[in-house]
């Protein structure tokens, strides 16, 4: 298989990537998991799965119960300590490694190796590879959904409060893309409302919020709405199947992939 | 002594009858008229949208932002000093300034200095320390007549209801409501709602009140150590008004307003009304240095808790706060929830940071009334880290034991089984053989909150990791 990508990259110099794959994604959404270890191969990187791993801790940290998250913590930094790189198809489980984690696990041996070299997929591919062209078709129209974590922990895109120069990870290499159509909700990166437990307990704002982006992204035209957060999407796409809305939700390794062309 | 209230003082909740039932009742109520939810929504998104435009001309912005935080910072820590600098310097101008402990101490000197000239008839202009302090309750039960006179702050004096938002206090308001109001209020024609013919009846009315006012209160946005001025920002002109025409002029401000010179003034003025209506500068910014000629004036000082803060970590950064109001116009759940959802003075975001500071459990409910979006730490001029501040809350909420002790220990039993990799792949099968197998009505129930309007997740065959284990690595 060709290497693709801006700049000349050598397999064997490739490192070894062990792959984050999010709790819920190992058990709801395989197909994502698969998704991202055969895009990650594509470019060139010899993938493994740590067999160890479970969760970040992310919805114990986010609850505030910090004392049942630290073990989590902990245990992560054990699993993973030891690869060149750590990718994940979620901005809101690597944001909790790199910004929680020295709060949860301070004195672990691993936390500063871990958290440098840990990415979320398109920042991966689009910062370390540096990919510029991804190979492959989508002929749809598709809404990116950004999601807040990979959005304004991680910086995936310069948003739409700070007046920055305006960059996108995430839209540039799904641009690349032979047949895609790429439309934008008015508001471009507002909250879906799902933000884990709140997704419950705020359940009215939640859901009325779900709708609204739902509502924007079928106005702007999108067949298909992806995004970097399974998280998110499932909540989007828990509503939209509820109401029959017909849109495709999908995770943006799946879409990387070419897999609906 | 009453607790501290660091500027989010309880109130009633608006409309609400009975105790504040807290967030997520208060906004499944305002949801539950979903036009008007989405009305409220659209309102403060143009707001935003002004706001982006504005902060979009200056190409400094995120230099601004930085400049500001920076200040706020320094002025904090070295808050004793400038504040001292700042008596010093008012006083050689002729203002006299008061020092208040706390709210009833603030609410006692200014109705001292309203009783020692026998004012009845007061006027006021924005403060929501004022609304912190419980001020106009406190002055009417002693004979005082007070009158907001921001257009915002009379329509919901006339209604008996707080401020739903800091700097647009009616915005919850529709335009008809005011209408029939005004209509009872003012006598304005029945049924008429447009908003221009509206505001001249409430012009007029004020007027007459500006006319008949013995003195005037105002807020204060900034107060300058080093020359010892006070900075009043309108729109409107009636801290001017009121202040122009009654012989005394009473300006209440919290200690954190401090700024350390007046060339700072040139970060801050050119944030705030950005940030706050996305106009680059208020249509009124009024100094005032000393009193007027013939005329006084006071400053009253108040810590009300503020101290308390600036000794705790983090939370003592939520006290650079400049009340522009644009972390609640971002928030996508107080856009949709409405600021009584919050039953704080201030609410929003940063209303949720300050609402706890008034006591242990206090407005419990609130760090949890956010999904973290973190879009409020990116519009804040001051680039206070709200929503790490708000996660910073749930720590201290759940080791004080003031978190729902179900979700608590829902979230304790899957971290035991997260802590195992056996059975987290066992309990694993079990969900998804739940999904599979069971009716889907039964699951949504068993689903709660999540099945209402959601549906779950098709479940698939096998995880990731049996899929991974089974293929030998390729799957």
């Amino acid at each position: 298989m060709p290497l693709e990508g801006g700049e000349a990259h050598n397999r064997a110099a490739m490192p070894t990537v062990a792959l984050f794959v999010p709790c819920y994604v190992d058990q709801l959404y395989p197909q994502v998991a698969v998704a991202t270890l055969r895009l990650l191969e594509r470019h060139g990187c010899r993938v493994v799965f740590p067999p160890d791993q479970t969760c970040c801790g992310q919805p114990m940290s986010n609850a505030g119960q910090a004392s049942d998250a630290a073990p989590l913590a902990r245990a992560f930094l054990d699993t993973f300590a030891s690869y060149d790189h750590v990718v994940a198809p979620s901005g809101s489980c690597v944001a909790m490694v790199k910004h929680q984690y020295p709060g949860l696990a301070p004195d672990h041996p691993a936390l500063q190796k871990v958290r440098a070299s840990t990415f979320e997929l398109c920042e991966y591919l689009h910062d370390v590879l540096g990919v510029r062209k991804v190979e492959g078709r989508f002929a749809r129209t598709v809404g990116l959904h950004r999601s807040c974590h990979g959005q304004r922990e991680l910086r995936l895109a310069s948003g739409s409060e700070r007046q920055v120069p305006p960059f996108d990870k995430v839209k540039t290499l799904l641009g690349t893309l032979d047949g895609i159509r790429l439309v934008e909700p008015a508001r471009t990166d507002e909250c879906c409302g799902f933000g884990g437990t709140f997704a419950a307990t705020e359940e009215a704002v939640s859901c009325l919020m779900g709708k609204d982006r739902l509502d924007e992204h079928a106005k702007a035209g999108a067949e298909v709405i992806t995004g970097v957060d399974m998280s998110c999407l499932m909540h989007l796409d828990g509503l939209a199947k509820r109401e029959r809305r017909g849109v495709r939700i999908l995770h943006v390794a799946e879409v990387l992939l070419g897999e609906a062309a | 002594m009453s607790p501290p209230t660091v500027a989010a003082g309880a109130h009633p909740g608006g409309q609400q009858a009975g105790p504040f039932p807290g967030h997520p009742v208060a906004a499944a109520r305002f949801t539950a008229d979903v036009d008007r939810a989405h009305w409220h929504d659209q309102a403060l998104w143009f707001v935003r949208v002004k706001r982006d435009r504005a902060a979009a001309q200056l190409p400094a912005w995120e230099r601004l932002r930085e400049l500001a935080e920076g200040l706020k910072a320094h002025a904090l820590a070295n808050l004793a000093g400038y504040l001292e600098a700042f008596e010093k310097n008012a006083t050689a101008h002729g203002a006299v300034v008061h020092w208040a402990r706390d709210a009833q101490e603030h609410n006692r000197i200014v109705h001292e200095l309203l009783a020692a000239r026998g004012v009845t008839r007061l006027v006021k202009s924005k403060s929501m320390l004022t609304e912190e302090c419980g001020l106009n309750p406190y002055l009417e039960a002693r004979g005082v007549e007070v009158v907001d006179t921001d257009l915002g702050e009379r329509i919901v004096q006339f209604r008996h209801e707080p401020p739903s938002h800091i700097v647009l206090p009616a915005i919850h308001i529709k335009k008809e409501e005011i209408g029939e109001l005004f209509h009872q209020e003012l006598g304005t024609e029945k049924g008429a709602s447009d908003p221009k013919y509206l505001t001249e009846a409430a012009r007029g009315h004020l007027r007459e009140k500006f006319l008949a006012a013995q003195a005037g209160l105002t807020g204060v946005n900034f107060a300058v150590a080093d020359t010892g001025a006070v900075v009043v920002c309108t729109n409107e002109g009636n801290a001017d008004m009121g202040t122009a025409l009654p012989p005394l002029h009473i300006a209440c401000m919290g200690l954190e307003k401090i700024v350390p010179r007046a060339e700072d003034l040139g970060v801050f003025l050119r944030l705030l009304a950005r940030s706050a209506t996305g106009q680059a500068v208020t249509t009124y910014t009024t100094h005032f240095l000393g009193p007027k000629p013939g005329g006084e004036l006071h400053v009253v000082l108040v810590d009300n808790g503020r101290s308390a803060l600036l000794a705790r970590d983090p939370f003592r950064r939520a006290l650079a706060c400049i009340r522009c109001g644009a972390c609640m116009n971002t928030c996508p759940v107080f856009r949709r929830s409405g600021g009584y959802s919050y039953g704080t003075t201030v609410p929003g975001p940063i209303g949720s940071v300050l609402g706890p500071t008034q006591g242990p459990g206090a407005h419990a409910s609130l760090p949890f009334a956010s999904t973290l979006c973190g879009s409020c730490a990116d519009v804040c001029p001051v680039r206070i880290d709200l929503h790490h501040q708000l996660l910073a809350w749930r720590r201290v909420l759940v080791e004080g034991g003031y978190a729902p002790t179900g979700k608590t220990l829902a979230l304790r039993l899957t971290a035991w089984v997260f802590a195992s990799p056996w059975r987290f792949a066992l309990a694993g099968r079990l969900m998804r053989a739940a999904l599979r197998l069971l009716p889907a009505g039964l699951m949504r129930r068993l689903a709660g909150a999540w099945g209402r309007q959601r549906d779950l997740p098709a479940p698939p065959p096998e995880s990731f990791r049996d899929l991974y284990r089974r293929t030998n690595g390729r799957p």
